[in-house]
């Protein structure tokens, strides 16, 4: 038996463990990401009961939880709800690696939308950034099927 | 109507940014022996216990079975419980279900964390939805920074305001409480100086990673009485989630989740003017921007009024509503263990054994929990079997 300072001397084990994913877009994700690559449209769901447009379009309303079924598309242009400049570094989930920053995620809603969705802009001076100010989507050329790639970012809409 | 149950015991570790003198066990075993000891219990009391932390920290599956060498379940019934950032506060509310049904005289609840074990933001990014949101929401801190962007915006709060809350929860840790992991007392130019990491969030702005470990014992009304006279009760317990779509919690500046949750438990306990009927809370405040944009929802002030109930000072050890005596989550955030630190240092406060973080006769405490995409709970604690 070890004595003395090397016997308590505490030790840890390290795993690098790879572990990939795919996830299942599902019905209603795989129409709103084909739309964009196919045809450069963001498209919603309309509640039959409410009527509200959730963007993206999903399975039944919050508020009525009832199936939703009547696609339709909403404007590439939004409004600034809100954003922030990420600026720390962390693990990229998408890659594992590291992740790219400075980064500003820009949260919009989207004329036509009555809900909100997530993305970046392309400008990373907080100073130059105010919410309410109006913003436009800018696609990508080579489309995949990813929402995060297809709609490469949004830049804001200058003369406002 | 609900059985009364009361919290009859509390223990903790003494939290630190990176802990490899013991395992999760070692550490578990800890926090449940001092919270045995507070309520002089022993292991063969305990009917259930309740677990609680997020997976993706420690990457171990079934930590219900895997804690049993640390936390005594050997042979008893164990329930996992994970909620993300509400972790801690949902395990106290399933340890306050379980003993109110009925079933269980004592239950034991145990929040743990050993952070430093991986990557934290990546681990949080996950609960994400991966297709639509994940890429730019940089765990909690993006998501906090952006909603008091909104709130800024729509009020007129400001970063200074903010400052006010870090400072306060600082320096209560600093002077009050010895299980903290920051103890600094630190001051408003500090924090205003300290360096943006996700705008307007600055470094002194949001909560550092922990490894600790929490345990409180809850017991029925009957058994409480046998262990303590001076149990907390809990009054009143709220919860609230909302959408996996974060884009709209954060478009909105307010906090609706707290609101309604608030009102659930306020009602239950016979709260009807927060401000006045509670002598001190412990709250989640995992950004010192969410100590001003929250306070509404809990009805402390009015809407867009959190500026105003910080700047006068009120919240402060001392002012008429002290929030987080103990630091809170700016000083300490062992993630799965924070919310339950914040249900038992409520619970300290209204047995009179906080100690140095102790307000003085304080008998009506809330404690919260704040999670994920924007859902929230409560609890309602009083040293009173009831409010009149």
């Amino acid at each position: 038996m070890e004595q003395g300072k090397e016997a308590v001397k505490p030790l840890s084990v390290r795993y690098i463990a790879d572990m990939p994913y795919n996830y299942h877009a599902g019905y209603y994700y795989s129409r709103f990401l084909r739309e964009l690559r196919d045809n450069k449209r963001i498209i919603g769901v309309k509640c039959p009961k409410c009527r509200k447009i959730y963007v993206p379009p999903r399975i039944v309303c919050r508020d009525c939880f009832v199936k939703m079924e009547e696609f339709v598309p909403v404007s590439d242009k939004g409004t600034l709800l809100a954003f922030t400049v990420t600026n720390f570094l962390y693990t990229d989930t998408t890659t594992g690696g590291p992740k790219k920053i400075p980064f500003t995620a820009a949260f919009i809603k989207l004329d036509g939308a009555d809900s909100n969705i997530v993305h970046c802009l392309d400008e990373t001076d907080e100073k130059k950034i105010k919410a309410g100010m109006r913003l436009q989507a800018v696609f990508s050329d080579n489309r995949t099927g990813d929402y995060f790639h297809d709609i490469d970012h949004f830049r804001i809409i200058k003369g406002m | 109507m609900k059985m009364l149950v009361g919290i009859v015991g509390v223990g903790q570790t003494h939290h630190r940014s990176k802990n490899t003198d013991c395992n999760g066990q070692e550490l578990i075993s800890i926090a449940v022996k001092r919270a045995l000891e507070s309520a002089e219990l022993t292991m063969a009391d305990i009917d259930a216990i309740v677990i609680g932390n997020m997976d993706h920290f420690e990457s171990i599956n079934y930590v219900d079975m895997w804690s049993v060498d640390g936390s005594g379940g050997y042979m008893k019934p164990i329930m996992k419980v994970t909620t993300g950032g509400t972790t801690g506060s949902a395990i106290g509310h399933a340890g306050f279900y379980h003993a109110a049904s009925g079933l269980f005289d004592t239950v034991l609840v145990i929040g743990w964390e050993q952070n430093s074990e991986s990557d934290t933001t990546a681990a949080i990014s996950t609960c994400f939805d991966p297709i639509t949101e994940r890429e730019y929401s940089a765990g909690a801190i993006g998501p906090l920074a952006a909603h008091y962007i909104a709130y800024m915006t729509k009020y007129g709060a400001t970063e200074a305001d903010a400052a006010l809350v870090s400072v306060r929860d600082h320096n209560n840790a600093a002077l009050y409480n010895g299980y903290a992991h920051l103890r600094q007392t630190i001051t408003v130019e500090d924090v205003m100086k300290s360096a943006y990491i996700s705008y307007p969030i600055k470094l002194l702005d949001i909560c550092p990673r922990s490894d600790g470990a929490c345990a409180v014992i809850f017991a029925s009304e009957r058994k409480a009485k046998k262990i303590t006279d001076r149990p907390a009760w809990i009054l009143g317990v709220g919860d609230c989630h909302i959408l996996v779509h974060l884009a709209d919690g954060i478009g909105l500046a307010n906090l609706p989740s707290l609101e309604i949750a608030a009102r659930q438990a306020y009602e239950m306990a016979g709260i009807t003017d927060p401000f006045n009927q509670i002598d001190v809370a412990e709250l989640y405040i995992p950004a010192s921007t969410a100590g001003v944009s929250w306070m509404e929802a809990l009805g402390l002030c009015e809407e867009g009024g959190g500026p105003r109930l910080v700047r006068s000072g009120v919240t402060n050890m001392g002012g008429k509503l002290p929030i987080n005596p103990s630091g809170g989550v700016l000083a300490t955030n062992p993630i799965g263990a924070t919310g339950l630190l914040r249900i038992g240092e409520a619970a300290l406060q209204v047995m009179g054994k906080a100690e140095k973080k102790q307000v003085e006769g304080a008998k009506v405490a809330v404690a919260t929990g704040f999670g994920g995409c924007f859902w929230s709970d409560i609890t309602v604690l009083s040293s009173l079997p009831r409010l009149d």
